[in-house]
């Protein structure tokens, strides 16, 4: 397999058919392949989150970003979008699941596709990963070190994060979780809770935790990536993905 | 950690951005992850005025210790500055 790639943004059709910004990355060669959601962490629709996007296609996958910050900053730069809808409270659960729908049928439409799709989220978009893998049909979903997945989250101030253990029944697809052993949101004990959920509704899960990371390992532009943790991690999203988007 | 932890407040006064100064609405304070500074957490201060766009911002990260260090000068020089015009 070459690794050569187009990316482009792209715009595409959102929650309430709302059009909003995405970035979409493809293998150049022919062939049918699964594609992949990549929902971007709380800094946003930034270069790290689109070398994430690209690294997919290089892969022999069908990738999209949709950029969850279009609504309120539109062709503003990342980290000015970003504190914008912090200051807001950050992205509604409704609209997400609305966001990843539109993006997911974006890779479906595309003749290289096998028809099928995972979700892969950082962050908080390792929440929303889980949400919409419980809102929405896919085939395989990641969770990279999620906060609030389980766990109360911060009474007061403008954010409106709650808990998703509860929608755990519902979840469309086989799970991987990625998380840091030092990481506090979430914890290695929120990780053990969720594993407990999980369980309980015999669901198909494997979680793996890394030693000597924090948050945002995989984060290579931050001072918080453990490139062995990372590399490990990617390993297993491979095998995890290669197993489960496969024709 | 991905704390979400976040305050904020209605705030009155000028910044200067990177299209030249503007008037100030709002505050946003908040501990997590910086953009620039070679930290992995920081107290992020965004002075906003979002009326204006999202790029009417003035963006601080700071450590924990210098955010603290601030906020005592800013107290600080408040005090002894109270009663004076």
């Amino acid at each position: 397999m070459r690794d050569d790639i187009r990316a482009e943004t792209v715009s595409i059709s959102g929650h309430a058919g709302d059009q909003i910004e995405a970035y979409l990355a493809q293998p150049l060669d022919q062939g049918s392949y699964g594609g992949v959601v990549v929902i971007h962490h709380m800094p946003g629709f930034d270069e790290w989150i689109k070398e994430v996007t690209r690294k997919f296609a290089a892969h022999g996958y069908l990738a999209i970003c949709p950029n969850l910050y279009s609504r309120e900053a539109p062709g503003a730069i990342p980290d000015d979008a970003a504190a914008a809808v912090r200051a807001k409270g950050g992205v509604p659960d409704d609209r997400l699941v609305g966001d990843v729908e539109g993006a997911a049928a974006q890779l479906r439409s595309l003749a290289a596709s096998n028809g099928k799709v995972g979700v892969i989220g950082y962050c908080s978009g390792g929440r929303q990963a889980f949400l919409a893998a419980c809102s929405l049909p896919f085939d395989a979903a990641v969770v990279c070190y999620g906060a609030f997945i389980v766990g109360e989250p911060p009474e007061g101030g403008p954010m409106k994060v709650t808990p998703l253990g509860h929608l755990a029944p519902q979840l469309s697809s086989p799970l991987l979780g990625l998380f840091g052993a030092e990481d506090r949101f979430p914890s290695p004990e929120h990780v053990a809770e969720l594993e407990r959920i999980l369980r309980a509704q015999d669901k198909d899960f494997e979680f793996h935790t890394y030693p000597g990371a924090g948050h945002a390992f995989f984060a290579t532009d931050r001072p918080s990536h453990r490139p062995e943790a990372a590399k490990e991690g990617w390993a297993e999203i491979w095998e995890f993905f290669g197993r489960h988007l496969s024709s | 950690m991905c704390t979400y932890q976040t305050a904020t407040l209605n705030v009155r006064g000028s910044g200067k951005g990177g299209q030249g100064w503007f008037s100030l609405t709002d505050a946003s304070v908040y501990f997590d992850h910086p953009v620039h500074a070679p930290q992995e957490h920081t107290l992020n201060l965004d002075f906003l005025n979002p009326g204006l766009g999202p790029s009417a911002r003035v963006a601080v990260e700071l450590d924990p210790e210098s955010a603290l260090a601030l906020s005592e000068a800013i107290r600080s020089v408040l005090e002894a500055s109270s009663g004076t015009s």
